[in-house]
């Protein structure tokens, strides 16, 4: 609790323990008016004053002037012990209120503590300890085990792992060397690094995550909206309303000659002004938003602002792009097509003549090959630079490498083109065939789907420019609704307006990439979701949603978590429109006294407020 | 142009009339209050003597 906080709360303790005792003590007439006005006075004081401050602004309508007329017009009536109680239980609202809010804002702000407050400055061998923001690029910072990186940069001396979970939700830690980039806002583990900056502080991730988690919840949803606009004309309503239950009715009374029983009728018009507080749907909904987003960020999914939250939760369709997002980026053997030889015997063959080489293409072969190579069954290895490599093998003399080596070996056969990459061989100056090298699938990825499906979301898109065969096979093993393959970027486009102008009223569509190269797509999707966004800037730019690790699961927990807000969100609009629209017509009929509509105004509150704070809870796998 | 400055609200409600004080400023572009982070963003007209004008919105959200 801070000072202001403390201050309210001995204000409520005083007038709380004065209100019981005078109620108990035999007072009359006006020594009973003194008595209450002591603890009315201690526990409304300002509540009056901004009451009577909106009064000369022109800016009646609002809670305080609510509470005020309500707990005077009681008073009024005689009813001390509920004018002051009315206050009180106001007091205790709005403290929980404000102590609920600072405490998830301090949650919150705890979650995003990734904000470096120095670096480690080398100049000339001496290290200083400077502020972040007047490190140049280029300069050499020192992290030491324990600290935080405070910029982008690039590894220069030492190794070690670094622990990314504020930035990714993911515990695994990450192993750096030398020549590595690292991103800022990661934890050194366990040794010195000494880095070199390549970007400026105002530039480092760190600093873009947090302007953006900061200034997400000012993008507002339409449910938030929908609340400013229905407080503008609620409050106005009821205190007419109000007027019209206090004065109405003794009226027509009177005119068709019964008792008109004024103290009646103010009493339920009072009532009717306490239950009317629109302050637990004002409340609940942007701390809603507001927890969901930093529970979403502790996980490393940040979104941009409270309507893609709310757009989020809407999803029917989800499009993937391929490489990147579904798969790795990472290669392997897909493909093996002998001409006139067996598989085997191609693979066998490729993988001996490859057996030297360090290319990562030719390391995947042996890797398929799987077997131990006998390296005195290869002789006169031959790298030809740019074409590929070629080796006597046994008896064979075998060639293998691009189509460049083919037309240099005068080879005449269509060549298959492929996008994935194709290694084609050789054997005693005859085409044998080729091996297709391509991606491989992430390991979640399948988990990935089968969440999404367990969400209701069962049209899935694979967008790829790769070839059609690579393509249905990823999309078979993965169980991708419908696949577009072979496709130019340009057609991307093309496909996403197309499965976006099929989609229902309240369906949304959501593209998923790695942002590299479908910028424009993630910004056609009614939500695009950028994959493994950390260092990357494009992506953090061009999507509305940005998982910071590149794991596919994270866009089913993401739908989890919007659609938990919403509910939340709803749940909250509906129950307190509910309780009050009820407690109202029970006030006007005068079945409600003044201690139910107490209830119906600070209960609500509180119980959506925590409801509310149930947003931040991010239950993992 | 747009700047951010830190303010200090009590209830979500009293944010939205302040933002709709700022909002209706002369030399104000957008507004936004920012309840949660107890945050006010504001955009100004070209040209506008940003002092004078925030000097006009605090003005104006004092009346709230």
């Amino acid at each position: 609790m801070n000072k202001k906080q403390k201050r309210v709360l001995i204000r409520i303790i005083i007038s709380a323990v004065l209100v019981v005792a005078f109620a108990l003590l035999p007072l009359k007439g006006y020594v009973r008016f003194a008595a209450f006005m002591i603890p009315y006075i201690v526990i409304g004081y300002d509540i009056l004053k901004k009451a009577f401050k909106g009064i000369i602004n022109r800016q009646v309508f609002d809670e305080n002037f609510l509470m005020a007329v309500a707990t005077v017009g009681a008073i009024a009536l005689g009813e001390y012990t509920e004018g002051v109680a009315v206050m009180l239980f106001y007091q205790i609202g709005e403290l929980f209120q404000s102590y609920a809010v600072g405490k998830s804002r301090r949650n919150i702000s705890n979650l995003m503590d990734i904000r470096p407050d120095y670096a480690n400055l080398e100049t000339d061998g001496e290290i200083e300890s400077v502020d972040p923001d007047e490190v140049e690029i280029g300069s050499i910072i020192v992290v030491k085990p324990g600290e935080k990186i405070p910029i982008d940069g690039e590894v220069v001396e030492g190794s070690g792992m670094l622990d990314t979970s504020a930035l990714t939700g993911e515990s695994l830690p990450r192993e750096v060397a030398s020549g590595d980039e690292v991103i800022s806002g990661c934890i050194n583990l366990d040794s010195v690094l000494r880095i070199k900056t390549t970007k400026e502080f105002g530039e480092s991730t760190v600093s873009k995550i947090l302007d953006m988690v900061e200034n997400a919840s000012s993008k507002k949803s339409k449910s938030e909206n929908f609340i400013s606009v229905f407080a503008k004309y609620y409050t106005p309503i009821v205190c007419y309303s109000a007027l019209a239950l206090a004065v109405v009715p003794p009226v027509v009374r009177l005119v068709i000659g019964m008792q008109p029983l004024w103290g009646t009728w103010v009493y339920r018009a009072l009532t009717f002004l306490v239950i009317s507080c629109p302050c637990a749907l004002v409340i609940s909904i942007p701390l809603t938003f507001f927890a969901g987003i930093g529970g979403a960020s502790s996980r490393g999914i940040l979104i941009k602002g409270s309507n893609y939250l709310e757009t989020l939760s809407k999803v029917k369709n989800v499009i993937f792009d391929k490489t990147g997002t579904l798969t790795e980026g990472r290669f392997e053997v897909a493909e093996i097509k002998p001409v006139e030889v067996s598989e085997e015997k191609l693979l066998e063959l490729v993988a001996y003549a490859e057996s030297f080489s360090s290319h990562p293409i030719g390391k995947c072969v042996i890797e398929a090959y799987g077997k131990e190579v006998d390296k005195t069954r290869i002789t006169d290895v031959k790298e030809i630079g740019g074409h590929g490599v070629s080796a006597k093998i046994d008896e064979y003399e075998v060639s293998c490498g691009n189509s460049k080596l083919m037309h240099t070996l005068e080879i005449k056969e269509e060549l298959r083109e492929a996008e994935g990459t194709v290694i084609y061989v050789a054997i005693d100056g005859k085409y044998a065939g080729y091996i297709l090298i391509s991606d491989v699938i992430k390991k979640d990825s399948k988990k990935a789907l089968d969440n999404l499906k367990k969400l209701g979301i069962t049209k899935t898109y694979m967008l790829t420019g790769d070839a059609k065969k690579v393509a249905d096979k990823v999309a078979n093993e993965l169980g991708i609704y419908e696949v577009h393959s072979e496709l130019l970027p340009e057609n991307k486009v093309d496909i996403a307006e197309r499965i976006i102008s099929s989609q229902g009223a309240n369906e949304k569509t959501a593209f998923v990439g790695d942002g590299i190269n479908d910028a424009p797509v993630l910004s056609r999707a009614d939500i695009g979701i950028a994959m493994g966004a950390m260092g990357s800037d494009a992506a953090i730019e061009a999507a509305d949603v940005v998982l910071m690790d590149d794991n596919p699961k994270k866009i089913a927990e993401a739908i989890k978590i919007s659609r938990k807000c919403l509910r939340i969100v709803y749940e909250n609009i509906g129950f307190a429109i509910g309780v009050k629209l009820i407690c109202l017509v029970l006030g006007a009929v005068g079945i409600a006294n003044m201690w139910l509509a107490i209830f119906a105004d600070v209960g609500v509150m509180v119980i959506a407020v925590l409801n509310a704070v149930r947003a931040l809870i991010i239950r993992g796998e | 142009m747009k700047k951010s400055y830190k303010i200090d609200v009590d209830c979500a409600n009293c944010a939205n009339k302040m933002e709709e004080a700022a909002k209706n400023t002369a030399g104000v572009k957008d507004a936004v209050v920012n309840f949660m982070t107890l945050k006010m963003n504001v955009e100004f007209e070209e040209g506008a003597e940003v002092k004078a004008v925030m000097q006009e919105v605090l003005k104006n959200c004092k009346k709230v």
